[in-house]
Parts: C-alpha cells; sequence; structure tokens
C-alpha cells in the first residue's frame, strides 16, 4: 500500500464515519427541526403544551374572516385531516389566501383556539403564467364535475 | 538501438494528464481559459437576465416578485456545488499531497462564500414579500447560513496559520468535515416540514415551472458557472505567482 493510498483509505473511512454520524444526529432531532406542527400532531399532543409554537397547513376555503372589531382576523388551519381555529392581529402576507399554504406562530389559548402573533405565508414551488394556471384550474374543474355526475 | 527509440516516442506521444497539476504548466492553460470563459459568463448572465427580467411570464401567485429567482436558485445552487468542488480538491490535496489542489481549493472559497451570500440576502428579500418575514430559523434557511460560516471557518483557518503547509492541511479537513451540510441543505425541504417551498427543478422529476422561466434559470446557471472557472483560474494563478515570488527570494537570499 503507497502512501496516498493509506491517505485516501483513512479519509474515506473518516468520511463515513462522519455520515453515520450525521444521519444519528439528524435522525434524533428529527422532532426539533420542524418548523411548524400540523393540527393532526397539535391533536395528538405532540406540540408543546405552553410556550409559542408554529401551527402549518392550507387555510380552509370559506373560514377567513374579520371580526367585528375590524382588527383581528379569523381563520381556520387544516391539513385536510383535522382542521384549527387560529385568531389573529396583525398584516397578512400579500399571498395570504383561503387554499393556500400557512404559517401561524403563537400559543394555544383557551377553548382550543391558536393565538396567532405572527403569519407567514408557505408558497408552493409551482411557477407558470396565469393563463397556464386559470388552464389547469378549468380542466381540474371539468374533471370533478365529471366525477360528481 | 531502434527497439528503444520507438518506445520512448510512444512514451513521449502517450498524453500525460499529470503535467496540469504542476502549477508551471497550468499557469499558461488558465491563462488561455480565463477570457473565454470571462466573455461567455458576461453574454449568458446578461442573456439570462433579459430571459429573467423581460421574456419570461408573470407568475399566477406571485406576480413580477418571482423574478428574483433568477438570481436566487441559481446562485444557490452554486454555493454548494462549489462547496463540494472545494472539498473534492481539499481531499485531493490531502490524498496526492498536491499543492495545485489546495491552490484550486482555496481559490473557490471566496466565491463560494460570494454566492452563498446571494443566496441568502435574495432569499431575504424574496420572502419579505411573499412569505411576510425577512428571515425564519426553519432548516433550509439556517443550513444555508452554516454553509456561509463553513466558508468564513474554511478562509480564516487558512489565514489563521502561518506554515502554509499545515494551513493547506488543516483547513482541507475543515472543507472535508463541512461537506456533509450540503445535502443536509439540499434534502432539507424534503426531510422536515420547512417555510422554504420545495425543489422545482430536480433530476428525478419534471420541472415545475413553465419552460422560459426554466430557460432563463438554466442560461443563468450557466453563466454562474463560466464566471466561477474565471475567477477561480484568476485566483490560482494569483497564488502560484506569489508563492513563486516567495520562493525566489528565498532562493536569493
Amino acid at each position: 500500500m503507497k502512501a496516498r493510498h493509506k491517505r485516501f483509505s483513512l479519509i474515506a473511512a473518516g468520511l463515513i464515519l462522519l455520515v453515520i454520524a450525521t444521519v444519528l444526529i439528524t435522525q434524533s432531532f428529527k422532532s426539533n427541526l420542524v418548523f411548524f406542527f400540523t393540527p393532526t400532531q397539535v391533536e395528538k399532543g405532540q406540540a408543546p403544551k405552553t410556550g409559542s409554537f408554529r401551527i402549518g397547513g392550507l387555510v380552509e376555503n370559506g373560514s377567513l374572516k374579520r371580526l367585528p372589531d375590524g382588527l383581528r382576523v379569523q381563520f381556520r388551519v387544516t391539513d385536510t385531516a383535522k382542521t384549527m381555529q387560529v385568531i389573529y392581529k396583525g398584516i397578512l402576507p400579500d399571498l395570504f389566501k383561503e387554499g393556500k399554504g400557512v404559517v401561524a406562530e403563537g400559543k394555544l389559548g383557551a377553548a382550543g383556539i391558536f393565538e396567532a402573533d405572527q403569519v407567514l405565508a408557505k408558497h408552493d414551488e409551482n411557477y407558470m403564467p396565469p393563463e397556464a394556471a386559470a388552464a389547469l384550474k378549468a380542466a381540474s374543474d371539468a374533471k370533478m364535475k365529471a366525477g360528481t355526475m | 538501438m531502434k527497439n528503444i527509440d520507438t518506445k520512448t516516442d510512444l512514451q513521449r506521444l502517450k498524453f500525460n494528464w499529470l503535467q496540469f497539476a504542476s502549477p508551471k504548466t497550468f499557469y499558461p492553460l488558465a491563462g488561455k481559459i480565463i477570457p473565454w470563459c470571462a466573455a461567455g459568463a458576461a453574454i449568458l448572465i446578461a442573456y439570462g437576465l433579459y430571459l429573467g427580467l423581460l421574456v419570461a411570464p408573470t407568475d399566477f401567485q406571485q406576480g413580477e416578485g418571482y423574478r428574483i429567482i433568477f438570481v436566487h436558485v441559481p446562485a444557490a445552487w452554486f454555493s454548494m456545488f462549489l462547496y463540494l468542488l472545494m472539498a473534492l480538491y481539499a481531499g485531493l490535496g490531502l490524498v496526492l499531497n498536491a499543492r495545485l489542489s489546495y491552490m484550486m481549493a482555496t481559490a473557490i472559497a471566496p466565491t463560494g462564500a460570494m454566492f452563498t451570500l446571494v443566496a441568502l440576502v435574495t432569499g431575504s428579500l424574496w420572502g419579505k414579500p411573499m412569505w411576510g418575514a425577512w428571515w425564519v430559523w426553519d432548516a433550509r434557511l439556517t443550513s444555508e447560513l452554516i454553509l456561509l460560516f463553513l466558508y468564513i471557518g474554511y478562509f480564516s483557518l487558512k489565514a489563521a496559520i502561518d506554515d502554509k503547509n499545515r494551513a493547506d492541511k488543516a483547513s482541507a479537513v475543515l472543507a472535508i468535515v463541512g461537506a456533509i451540510n450540503v445535502p443536509i441543505i439540499y434534502f432539507s425541504v424534503k426531510w422536515w416540514n420547512t417555510l422554504h417551498q420545495g425543489a422545482s427543478v430536480s433530476l428525478t422529476q419534471a420541472p415545475a415551472m413553465a419552460a422560459v422561466m426554466l430557460k432563463g434559470m438554466l442560461v443563468m446557471t450557466i453563466g454562474f458557472w463560466l464566471y466561477s472557472i474565471a475567477v477561480v483560474l484568476m485566483r490560482v494563478r494569483a497564488e502560484i505567482l506569489e508563492r513563486d515570488s516567495k520562493a525566489a527570494m528565498l532562493r536569493l537570499d
């Protein structure tokens, strides 16, 4: 074995150990590395009981309404299995829309309503011109219609 | 006698790749490559920006704001790609004890750090109007910030050690260990739920964007690539001259 072969095997062995260590670390921190909890996870009690945390999901269609005081908004966050009521006072991001992704940071208040201090919009990785989006929507609407008939 | 002659002729004909590992051969070769890459980079980046800013359509969700993608995504790709390349050269340096490999690794670091910074800043500028926040501590953003610290750590460590040989070796180990962060950045949006969206363009799936948008992004990517080659080679040439002049001065003494 030449010296450089020896050095190569040393580095390769070191790298393999490093990868194993990283996999173990990231696996064991998996629950701490999430940015938000889904309503289902909150229901199961996986979110912190005290202190603030984030919930994420889609804004449920037809759930967004402004409260009579004119300052606070209320909407439901859904992961399609469970939903959660959220109340928020502040400016909503431009991309905040019903049926779109959202991440809200705050505390779980009384009566299971999530009181958010910050609301962030989470958009997806699809980019297309508006006409293409309209065409896709029309196609999926037509499909849905055909499905229900 | 004749036999021996033909053998040496054959050996002379056989192309020797290792000659490029010698700074003396590499220096003029790099000098020839640089202008082509620099010109190509200027043309492609200009064309890519034209495609991205003027030709590509608006996005159905984000309107005009998404156009920052044409700088953000190629910069982010290159921040990761250049780190892997730097670690590879550092590893080659350790294994082969080749000075030129270390020089390449050293020369790549500032460009990689610059692309990381560009990705972070453009991402921040994009995050505020779209997400509603300049910065969040999700897995993607945090691991990309760690990448910037790894680059800075790499060249700080190198600069902190006076003995060139020891500096090369110590920083090479840091570069290789840090490479583990690159797959973490890349897969963070898959492994954990993050605010950052998933990959629009990947090797395994059809791209989730309109064709002309994709074209603009790929043109920018190739432009960034040529730019990286040009500046890295310039830096290597400077490094060769510097090390050479020091050696020459020692000889004079």
